[in-house]
Parts: structure tokens; C-alpha cells; sequence
């Protein structure tokens, strides 16, 4: 399904945010990438859709090579790659419906954006998600009047909308309170699996991680230095990815079911 | 405690080597003097000019409402110069804007749009309107001409720096949809740079009822026009009757002005 080979992004200043990346998905699982702040979680993922274009290496979604894409070739490779983001990034003056339906843009002709008239399709589509995040009724709600855990339905509903191929998820609870934001991973993990969507989640939080993913990645400095089971994560594979500290409360639960006071401590 | 904090804290100052402070306030002080020397003011000129300004008030009253047809045509020629001219602003701006916009365009564009944007509002509006009142001769259409040119660059330049300001998560999520240009700028940078557009539209309207009424002065119709004529003639009654009517017009232009951008979120 996905197969990254050897993929780098350097800096001007020389800086390499990633270096020499390699991973490979095959089965539509949700994969969790930890690490510290700057290890090159959201810029793997921003590769991958080229919102940051990396400079060298292989992306290849279904067989196609999303690296050497251009204009309108990467605007259909877009459409297939589904996208939540940490501080939701809803476009805040439009509606809830808006929102969840800019998700078909890549699919509407320019006037059909215009006139906000898309397929029926489309419309019944983002009303049975919204129903999905828990959101009924809240389709003429401007986006600008909603809660953190609304907006980041909303998010996943406008992700989900484009079927995508693949999900890419950047620190997608990060800013929300530990009940929530095990709802919204839920639901999310939820809906992807449905659509057999796999799914690559930036995350800090690693009890969180444990207990909504398939598979664990590690990364530090650029380079990807765990990659594994969730209850493989002992407290070596911490300290390896994150450096020495006291992870009895992270490693020790092996179900993942730590007390949410604890979540925070990442 | 052999650690004691320090009691006394000055804020840095802006610049931080003192020779070049006190210089450059010196510097300063000693162009101010040079340029207010250079006024040469004649006070004899001043003392004669006092009671000629005190004939003209004298002769502005009792105002002079007999020729109110031309004040009213004068009147409604501004307002509909200045109408027509924040319309036609307001769409030429769009294009213009956006391309002025650095986080939208590739460089050349860009630089292109900024040097038509600084190059015609580096010109007062009475210079363009003496300008064009000589391309076009006498009239409201030098005028409005006049206030197009001013408003584009006004609201284009407003408009470019609200893109370059606007969230850039919101643009990236619809970037990340597969969106083309068009679509991203319908969904993405439209919602977020619409009424602060519009607000500036108002506040360009408002701005161009005021200005219609001093290109006129140069020979671009509306009030302005009739008013310079009143001054010339020495008719002062007229030109007081005029000038009150400017006033009322700009302060209800004004509040109308405060009341819609109010209202727009």
C-alpha cells in the first residue's frame, strides 16, 4: 500500500530532518510514530502529501511515485491522501457542512465549489459522518463557534469524506483534554478501519499510542529507530527514542489502560 | 543569602550605544532648528494676512442657499464619483491583490504587482486628477478616473496584506483536499479575507466621498469644482454654504461607514 524508501529532507542550513527513512505498509492498520519534538514526526508525514517537499527518496502510495508529481498530478495524488491536523485547521469562518465538504474538492468543478452545489452523493455522505463523529444537527454551525473536540470531528469527518487511500494524522489530540481526546482517537481509528484506510498517527501521548495502534515507530533525529509491536515498547525503547527518564507509568501497563492523569507526562 | 537579586531594572533603550543615541538626538534637534529657519517667516505678511481673514469670515455669513440647484447637482456628482469609483475599485482590486500576494504567487508576479501598487499611491489624488483632467479635459470623468486608481491600489494593497497575515493552517488543510488555486482561493482565502474586504471597501467608499470633493478643486467635477469656482468669485456665502454641506455629507458618510464595518464579522 505505502512504501517509503530512503527518504531525506535537509535544510539549507544543512540541517537533515529526515534521514534516509524507510518504512512500508502493507495492511490497512493504524501505525503510531512517537518520539521527542523535532525528531521529524510532522515533516515524514508533510513528505508524504507534499505540503513539504522532501529532497530526496521514494514515496509510493499504490504504485504511484508521489515524489517526482507535479501540478495537476499531485492535485489528484492529494484527493487520495486524507489529512487531520493538530490545531484542527478548520477554515473558520464557513460552516460545519463547508468544512466537512471541502473534503470533495479535488472531485467538484470550480463552479459547483462556487455554488457550494456538490453531488448528492457528496452531501448525503458528509451528513452520515456527521452523524459518525457525533455531530447531528451541527451542519449550518460556523466552524469558529465550535469546542476543541467538535472541531477535530469535524476534521476527521473532512478527511474521511475524500475515501482516502491513506490517512496521515498530525498530533491529532495534542490539544485537547485526555477524555476527549481518547474519544476523538476512537472515533477516528474507528472510521478509518471501517474504510480500510491505513492510518499514520504523529503522536506524543504514548499511552494514547499504545492503545489505539497496530504498530508502533519510533523516531529520533530524523531516523526511525523503533518500529514494532505496541507491547514490544518496553522502558529501553523509550529511553532509546526519548532519552533517559522514569517511563514506569508509560511502559508498565501492557493492555495500555494507564490512568489518564498519567497521559500528560510525554 | 550570598545570592542577592538586583533591586533596580532600566528597560533597554532602542539604541544601545550611547554615542550614537545622543548623536543621532542631536543631529535631529539641530535639523529641526535649520528647517524652521529656513520658513522665513514674514511677520508682516502674517499681520496683514489676520484681517483679510477676518473680511473673508465676515463676508461667509450669512450663508447664501439661493443657488441651492447647483449645490445639490455639485453634491450628487461627488457622491456618484465617488460610488462608481469604489465599485470599480473595489473588482479591479481582487486580481490585483491577490497577486500582490506573496504567500499566494511565484516572486515575479509578485514584485510586479507591488511596483504598480506603490507606483500609483506614491501620487497624491490631485496630482492623478490633474493628470487626467489633462488627458480628458474638465469633468467627472477625470474624477472618478482619479478615485479608481486611488482605490484599486488602496484596497489591493489591504487585500495582499491580509493574505500574507491569514492562518496558513487552514490554507495547507484545503491545499491538502487536492484543491486547485482557484478552489484553495475559494475555500481557504476567501472566508478568512472577505470581511475585512469588504470592511475596507467601506472605509474606501467613505474615503472617496471625502476625496470627490477635492479633485473637483483641480477641474475633475462634482462639488469640489463648484466650490473653487465660489472662491475664485469671491462669492464667500456660497463657499460656506458649500463647505457645511461637505461636512454633513462626510460625517453621515462616516457613521455609516462605522455602523456597516461594525456589523461585519
Amino acid at each position: 500500500m505505502l512504501k517509503i524508501e530512503g527518504l531525506t529532507k535537509a535544510y539549507t542550513t544543512g540541517t537533515k530532518a529526515l534521514n534516509n527513512v524507510s518504512l512500508s505498509i502493507d495492511e490497512p492498520q493504524v501505525v503510531a510514530i512517537i518520539g521527542p519534538s523535532g525528531a521529524g514526526k510532522s515533516t515524514l508525514i508533510r513528505c508524504i502529501n507534499r505540503l513539504v517537499e522532501p529532497t530526496s527518496g521514494v514515496v509510493e502510495l499504490n504504485g504511484t511515485n508521489l515524489v517526482t508529481l507535479k501540478g495537476g498530478a499531485l492535485r489528484k495524488a492529494r484527493r487520495r491522501i486524507g489529512m487531520i491536523f493538530q490545531e484542527y485547521n478548520l477554515v473558520e469562518r464557513l460552516t460545519v457542512m463547508e468544512n466537512i465538504l471541502s473534503g470533495r474538492l479535488g472531485y467538484v468543478s470550480f463552479l459547483q465549489a462556487f455554488r457550494r452545489s456538490f453531488p448528492k452523493d457528496d452531501v448525503s455522505a458528509a451528513f452520515r459522518l456527521l452523524d459518525r463523529v457525533g455531530l447531528k444537527g451541527y451542519q449550518d454551525t460556523r466552524a469558529d463557534a465550535l469546542s476543541g473536540g467538535q472541531r477535530q470531528r469535524v476534521g476527521i469527518a473532512r478527511a474521511l469524506i475524500q475515501r482516502p487511500e491513506l490517512l496521515l494524522v498530525d498530533e491529532p489530540t495534542a490539544s485537547l483534554d485526555p477524555k476527549t481526546a481518547r474519544q476523538v482517537m476512537r472515533i477516528m481509528v474507528e472510521l478509518a478501519l471501517e474504510q480500510n484506510t491505513p492510518t499514520i498517527v504523529n503522536i506524543h501521548d504514548v499511552p494514547l499510542a499504545k492503545s489505539f495502534a497496530n504498530r508502533v515507530i519510533g523516531m529520533r533525529d530524523g531516523e526511525i529507530v523503533f518500529d514494532g509491536n505496541p507491547d514490544d515498547l518496553t522502558e529501553t525503547e523509550l529511553t532509546n527514542i526519548y532519552g533517559e527518564e522514569d517511563w514506569s507509568a508509560e511502559a508498565a501497563n501492557k493492555n495500555g489502560d494507564a490512568p489518564l492523569a498519567q497521559a500528560a507526562t510525554s | 543569602m550570598s545570592n542577592v537579586h538586583p533591586t533596580v531594572w532600566h528597560r533597554p533603550s532602542l539604541i544601545e550605544n550611547p554615542w550614537l543615541r545622543y548623536g543621532l538626538t542631536a543631529l535631529a534637534l539641530a535639523y529641526l532648528f535649520l528647517s524652521i529657519g529656513s520658513l522665513e517667516i514674514d511677520w508682516e505678511r502674517v499681520s496683514k494676512g489676520l484681517p483679510r481673514a477676518a473680511s473673508i469670515f465676515e463676508r461667509m455669513f450669512p450663508p447664501d442657499f439661493s443657488r441651492w440647484d447647483l449645490l445639490v447637482r455639485g453634491m450628487v456628482e461627488s457622491l456618484e464619483m465617488a460610488f462608481a469609483a469604489t465599485f470599480i475599485g473595489m473588482f479591479l482590486a481582487i486580481p490585483l491583490g491577490l497577486c500582490a500576494a506573496s504567500n499566494l504567487v511565484p516572486r515575479p508576479v509578485y514584485l510586479v504587482a507591488r511596483s504598480i501598487i506603490v507606483l500609483t499611491r506614491t501620487f497624491h489624488e490631485v496630482i492623478i486628477a490633474i493628470f487626467f483632467v489633462k488627458i480628458f479635459g474638465f469633468g467627472p470623468l477625470a474624477g472618478v478616473l482619479t478615485l479608481v486608481v486611488a482605490s484599486v491600489s488602496f484596497i489591493a494593497k489591504m487585500l495582499a496584506e491580509d493574505i500574507e497575515n491569514m492562518g496558513p493552517g487552514q490554507v495547507e488543510a484545503i491545499k491538502a483536499t487536492g484543491a486547485s488555486f482557484f478552489k484553495l482561493l475559494l475555500y481557504g482565502v476567501a472566508p478568512q479575507i472577505l470581511p475585512r474586504y469588504l470592511g475596507v471597501s467601506i472605509y474606501r467608499m467613505d474615503a472617496n466621498i471625502r476625496h470627490s470633493t477635492v479633485v473637483g478643486i483641480v477641474g475633475a467635477g462634482g462639488i469640489g469644482q463648484t466650490l473653487s469656482a465660489t472662491f475664485s468669485r469671491y462669492d464667500y456665502d456660497f463657499s460656506i454654504t458649500i463647505l457645511a454641506c461637505i461636512i454633513i455629507i462626510v460625517f453621515f458618510g462616516e457613521i455609516f461607514s462605522n455602523w456597516a464595518r461594525g456589523r461585519l464579522r
